[in-house]
């Protein structure tokens, strides 16, 4: 089976469940639609043999932020009629977002349709055994050239954790 | 059809059925809702309730969920670490590696210990 089939039901996956996450009232219903929708993003990016990305993508997205979103579904008191008030008034700006959003998406792939080499990344397949382990590559530079940059994100990881406890106090 | 392609076919239908699964399981187990409406409402000489159940939760639990996601990005860079670490062995680097790890552990630790000491990390009153 060609890697474009597999995308196309990892898309069609991801698409539905995105769609149905926008259109549910049930906000639980939502946030499993968009864990769904970040699963099928994962497998995209393991049919690209982008196995490190795959795991940030199961472990950081699926795992960690859904969490957040958890906790603030539970802990936020969902006014169903307020949230519906509130989204209504901002559907132009929605649909102006869209048509941009589209608007790129159009321009990429008809600009990439020009150089005859290319093509999305989805077209281009590549036998497995000829893809380097790329969770080795992000470590070796990772380790390598960006080491000072490694570390400086342990830094912003601290300046963020005291940043979120400070958010919250009322005087320091 | 590629070998493969196999496991990411698997791995498809886990995600096609974790929704469907999930919602299931959750409908299964939680009571059913049998009253609707005004039946709600408290009969007669009850005080009509003026908002809903949940109350004010305390902030804590949010910081706490940020903090779980401040863990789990330094996390995310200890798995290409870890799976490079036995090439490291190999080429006797292992002790500058384990060295750059303990001290971009020991940075976030500062921070751990901020907080415990704040009592950041203990629940809400």
């Amino acid at each position: 089976m060609p890697d474009s089939v597999v995308f196309y039901i990892f898309a069609v996956i991801a698409v539905v469940t995105a769609a149905l996450m926008v259109t549910r009232r049930n906000a639980w219903h939502g946030a499993v639609c968009l864990i769904t929708t970040l699963l099928a993003t994962a497998g995209i990016f393991l049919q690209l043999h982008a196995g490190f990305l795959f795991i940030v993508q199961i472990i950081l997205y699926v795992s960690g932020i859904m969490v957040l979103f958890v906790f603030v579904i539970m802990c936020v008191n969902l006014n169903v009629a307020m949230q519906q008030m509130k989204f209504a008034r901002q559907k132009w700006v929605a649909l102006m977002v869209c048509v941009v959003l589209v608007a790129q998406l159009a321009l990429i792939i008809w600009s990439l349709r020009k150089i005859p080499s290319q093509g999305l990344p989805v077209f281009v397949s590549v036998a497995p055994e000829r893809v380097p382990p790329t969770t080795q590559e992000v470590a070796k530079s990772l380790f390598g050239p960006y080491l000072l940059s490694f570390e400086i994100v342990s830094v912003m990881l601290l300046v963020a954790m005291i940043g979120a406890v400070a958010l919250t106090k009322k005087k320091m | 059809m590629h070998r493969a392609s196999i496991p990411l076919l698997l791995y498809a239908l886990l995600v096609t059925a974790f929704p469907v699964v999930a919602l299931l399981v959750a409908r299964s187990k939680r009571p059913a809702l049998t009253v609707l409406g005004a039946k709600l409402y408290p009969h007669e000489s009850g005080i009509p309730p003026e908002d809903g159940a949940p109350g004010k939760y305390s902030v804590r639990f949010f910081i706490f969920a940020t903090l779980f996601v401040i863990f789990e990005v330094q996390m995310m860079f200890l798995i290409p670490w870890a799976i490079s670490f036995r090439g490291w062995v190999a080429a006797h680097m292992a002790v500058f590696a384990l060295i750059w790890m303990v001290i971009s552990l020991g940075i976030l630790f500062v921070g751990y210990t901020w907080l415990r000491r704040h009592g950041h990390c203990s629940g809400p009153e």
